[in-house]
């Protein structure tokens, strides 16, 4: 077994020393009748051309989008990695190591963890930002359960352009600890007036920019109406590319930003590992959950960085911890800056500019055709369309004639009728002139 | 003579400044094309600042983080003992699975028809965890341990809401991890803590004391976090179960008996699995993890959303409640969980088989109880008798030296190993807690050993000043915690000019 250093001669010579006879010696703590006596029914190990084989032949049975014309977003986009990123993320030093607890072994870790929350910070338009969490919906979560400790309330009320991943999975942590979450209608054409359902007992009001439907808001008067209120607002940034061309929710009055930060530096991979991010407003800090890198100087008078104010998390205040996360999405983080890295101001903000015109002459192409109306009045690189017949079939039909042509709204959203026809469409700096001819050309077809 | 060099680099640890620190305003390290002119719709909010980012070109960006990885410490580089962390060999035949096309860019909204490889593979990685632990069904979406944990209790919940009493205790080991009580906290309920006894186990009396019908659930970890594992299991299931509650184990430490013992067979309802321990993924420098949670026949059918079904002629995916035929709690996570992550469990899974998984729990084991037996002599070994994949020390053997747990881990540094797990499990004072893994050489072991014993003699020998001292040797030596806390700088800023 290539991955086991130790040879018989060498067990037969551990075991004497740790004063067993066999192995069973060690483990006669376990109740005899508990211990199986050989391996269970599974197959026997395989080396590396056996296992390639097995598991390329499961890649073989899918469409990848790198093979397909395809414009899937809908919370996950398809975006072009520079090849240093992935090639400097594999490097040992990054990819096998732990958590940054020894700092003066870790600086590495620590110093991409503070840069990283600077760039997270800048882009959000917020004061601070934290090392990570685990995704935009699990980040999403945790903002609402820290704006409800900060203002000591017990309702949040989500918007019907959220996503909806990101308010299910805040409906489900909120009814497991007695906190009330009020969901307004979905709202493809961002017509909701969210400042009617705040009241008193409103701790936060969560938003997405641009929103599920692709639609881009002002949100400058709802931070204003929390505020009166005494309740926080929370923006959900679920492409984090739109904060190239689009004012941040730092400057429309957001208190917490939480976003999904896979579009930069991390591939699809089907839904994960992705990263949470979340940024907020300096005063907000101490209730912030997840993991902080901060500047400091070693006994030499040298800056260098640390973990800090562990005392909010879970290995010191145990059940009064802010979160009860641990494991973060280090590396996705470090994959995520590093690509922020490579662009830079010049880099991301044209990155930004490309993914908004494709997705402009997109819509404009498609809009025209018959039986297809554009629904987002404005949009970044992902807009709904209104179709004459169920997206979900016109989906399947597009995937047969080889095409990945968007989302179908009804797949988040079953049951409800009058979204059975929109269709979410995303198009990137990958998406191709060759790519949008074969979609136009077949959605006609289908239609 | 200068102690320092004119630039401050110390051979090949070259300081390298913050990215902030190398801007070269409208630089980029990425061409990318002009964008056709369009008329925008972003409805007046086009962005109307900059944002602050650095511009700096690609050789500048990789020599930044070639720098920056020279200054970590990895498994890669060697023993990493870390107690309960499980730090053992990242194959890298796992990186090259996990990015194969047609996995690694896969879309996970893609309709199911075009992703069936991919649901099968979900299917697989399931099944070999429900053999393994001999428990009927699994929860793949949750991101990491803790989060397992959460989807285990909070299956427990629903399930003991649809008994009609969620009842309001969580019961936790004083040993216990800390994600443990906070994630019972984060599920509405109190947490009490359950003594160990004499031997470093659950005190199987004050445990029945503290049943009663307001219990939910006992948590326990096992083996234990004293490398040790509960030899009175059964009989605590049975007193568990039998005040109604359910047995939750925390799987951080299943690489100890994974192959050998099920935990399905100890009377246990739910458990979770760090893939990134016990199945070799990468921890990358804290995450990201995965922990699919398997569950008992009495919690099957509150499994989360979504959920791969095997239909025979093709895979499904139930994503939604509505379209689910049992009782899901709800959804935990964004899409389906860490499916880069499952790729890399499977390919190990599948390397191992279950005739390797059976023998690297033995040698994991094994390495613990060599490290034990070579040290047990000079350092003070809390518990009698074999101890799992991990032994346990604490700082009797420093009385009087004036040296601490954290010196001594320090001086470990200089040497270039990584420290132990230090000052957990809370139970006994000052803990040194091991964990070898099974991916260490007997060589790497002696090694190790002999650098313990001798910073033990030099402990005992009255050498305090070179404990308190260290490291020496590293890129910085120790940091200053408290200003760090105390004032928190947190981000870059430019210096005001």
């Amino acid at each position: 077994m290539r991955y086991l250093p130790l040879s018989d001669a060498d067990r037969l010579e551990m075991l004497a020393a740790a004063g067993a006879s066999s192995i069973d010696d060690l483990f006669k703590d376990v109740p005899a009748s508990v211990l199986l006596d050989g391996p269970v029914d599974l197959p026997k190990a395989a080396g590396e051309m056996a296992v390639e084989r097995t598991i390329g032949a499961l890649a073989g049975k899918n469409l990848g989008t790198s093979s397909a014309p395809s414009f899937l977003g809908a919370g996950a986009y398809a975006h072009h990695v520079p090849s240093a990123v992935d090639h400097l993320i594999q490097r040992g030093e990054y990819l096998t190591s732990y958590t940054p607890y020894q700092p003066e072994i870790s600086q590495g870790t620590l110093q991409y963890l503070f840069e990283f929350q600077t760039q997270v910070a800048l882009l959000t338009g917020m004061e601070v930002a934290n090392a990570s969490l685990y995704d935009g919906a699990t980040a999403a979560a945790e903002a609402m359960l820290m704006a409800a400790r900060i203002t000591k309330r017990g309702k949040a009320v989500l918007s019907g352009g959220l996503h909806p991943h990101y308010r299910d999975v805040a409906v489900n942590q909120a009814r497991f600890m007695d906190f009330q979450v009020v969901c307004a209608d979905p709202d493809p054409l961002a017509r909701e007036d969210l400042t009617a359902l705040i009241d008193a007992e409103t701790a936060c009001v969560v938003v997405q920019n641009p929103g599920f439907f692709g639609q881009v808001r002002d949100l400058s008067a709802l931070a204003e109406a929390c505020h009166e209120a005494g309740a926080l607002l929370v923006v959900a940034v679920a492409e984090v590319v739109s904060l190239g061309a689009v004012t941040p929710p730092g400057a429309m009055g957001a208190d917490i930003v939480v976003g999904e930060g896979q579009s930069l530096g991390n591939g699809l991979s089907y839904g994960g590992p992705y990263l949470g991010l979340m940024a907020c407003r300096q005063k907000f800090l101490r209730q912030m959950p997840g993991r902080l890198a901060g500047q400091t100087v070693d006994v030499e008078g040298r800056r260098g960085w640390v973990l800090t104010l562990s005392t909010r998390e879970q290995h010191i205040r145990r059940e009064k911890a802010t979160s009860n996360i641990c494991t973060n999405s280090g590396l996705c983080a470090l994959a995520f800056t590093m690509h922020l890295t490579m662009l830079g101001e010049a880099g991301f903000t044209r990155l930004a500019r490309l993914n908004h015109a494709a997705a402009v002459k997109l819509a404009d192409r498609l809009g025209a055709l018959s039986g297809v109306e554009v629904a987002s009045d404005t949009f970044f690189n992902e807009f709904a369309l209104k179709l004459s017949k169920p997206a979900a079939q016109v989906v399947d039909d597009l995937a047969a004639k080889g095409i990945l042509g968007g989302v179908p709204v009804s797949r988040f959203y079953p049951n409800e009728a009058a979204l059975e026809n929109l269709l979410l469409v995303a198009a990137t700096e990958l998406t191709t002139d060759d790519q949008a001819d074969a979609f136009e050309a077949a959605l006609k077809e289908v239609l | 003579m200068p102690t320092r060099t004119i630039l401050g680099n110390r051979g090949l640890q070259l300081e390298q400044p913050l990215i902030f620190e190398q801007d070269s305003p409208g630089m980029s390290g990425v061409d990318l094309p002009e964008p056709d002119a369009v008329q925008d719709r972003l409805g007046g909010l086009g962005r109307k600042e900059s944002i602050g980012l650095p511009g700096l070109s690609e050789p500048q960006v990789v020599r930044h983080y070639m720098r920056l990885s020279q200054k970590n410490y990895a498994i890669d580089s060697g023993v990493y003992p870390l107690g309960s962390c499980t730090m053992k060999h990242n194959p890298r035949l796992n990186e090259k699975m996990a990015r194969l096309p047609g996995l690694s860019d896969l879309h996970p909204m893609q309709p199911v028809s075009t992703v069936q490889g991919a649901l099968e593979l979900m299917n697989l990685l399931g099944h070999w965890l429900k053999v393994l632990t001999g428990m009927p069904a699994v929860a793949l979406s949750p991101a990491a341990g803790a989060h397992g944990e959460l989807c285990g209790l909070m299956a427990v919940r629903a399930a003991l809401e649809d008994r009609g009493n969620a009842r309001k205790i969580v019961l936790v080991p004083d040993s216990a991890h800390g994600t443990n009580p906070a994630s019972a906290a984060l599920c509405g309920y109190d947490v009490r803590s359950i003594p160990a006894n004499d031997r470093g186990r659950v005190d199987l009396a004050a445990l029945k004391a503290a049943l009663n019908e307001d219990v939910a659930c006992f948590m326990l970890t096992n083996p234990n976090t004293c490398g040790l594992f509960e030899d009175e299991i059964l009989e605590i299931a049975e007193a568990v179960h039998a005040a109604g509650a359910f047995f939750y184990c925390d799987g951080a430490n299943f690489n100890a008996i994974v192959g050998r013992v099920r935990p399905g067979d100890l009377g246990i309802d739910c458990m979770h699995i760090n893939l990134h321990k016990t199945f070799s993924t990468p921890h990358g420098g804290g995450g990201p993890g995965s922990g699919p949670t398997v569950f008992s026949e009495a919690l099957a059918s509150f499994v989360p959303v979504p959920y791969v079904v095997d239909k025979g002629d093709r895979f499904d995916l139930v994503e939604e409640e509505s379209q689910s035929n049992q009782k899901p709690f709800g959804r935990m996570k964004g899409f389906h969980g860490q499916f880069g992550v499952f790729v890399r469990a499977l390919s190990y899974m599948l390397s191992m088989g279950s005739d390797g998984l059976r023998q690297a729990s033995a040698d994991a084991v094994l390495n613990a109880n060599y490290i034990a037996a070579r040290l047990n002599d000079l350092l003070t070994q809390s518990y009698d008798g074999p101890c799992m994949h991990e032994v346990l020390f604490d700082d009797r053997f420093l009385k009087d030296t004036g040296v601490s747990t954290l010196d001594f881990a320090k001086a470990m540094i200089d040497d270039g190993v990584h420290p132990m797990t230090m000052y957990f499990p809370l139970v006994v004072h000052g803990a040194l807690l091991m964990e070898p893994t099974e991916t260490e050489s007997k060589q790497a072991l002696d090694q190790f050993v002999e650098l313990i014993r001798g910073l033990a003699e030099r402990a005992q020998g009255g050498n305090e000043q070179y404990f308190k001292e260290a490291p020496r040797m590293t890129p910085r030596r120790r940091l200053d915690e408290t200003a760090a806390a105390r004032k928190p700088i947190l981000r870059w800023v430019p210096e005001a000019s």
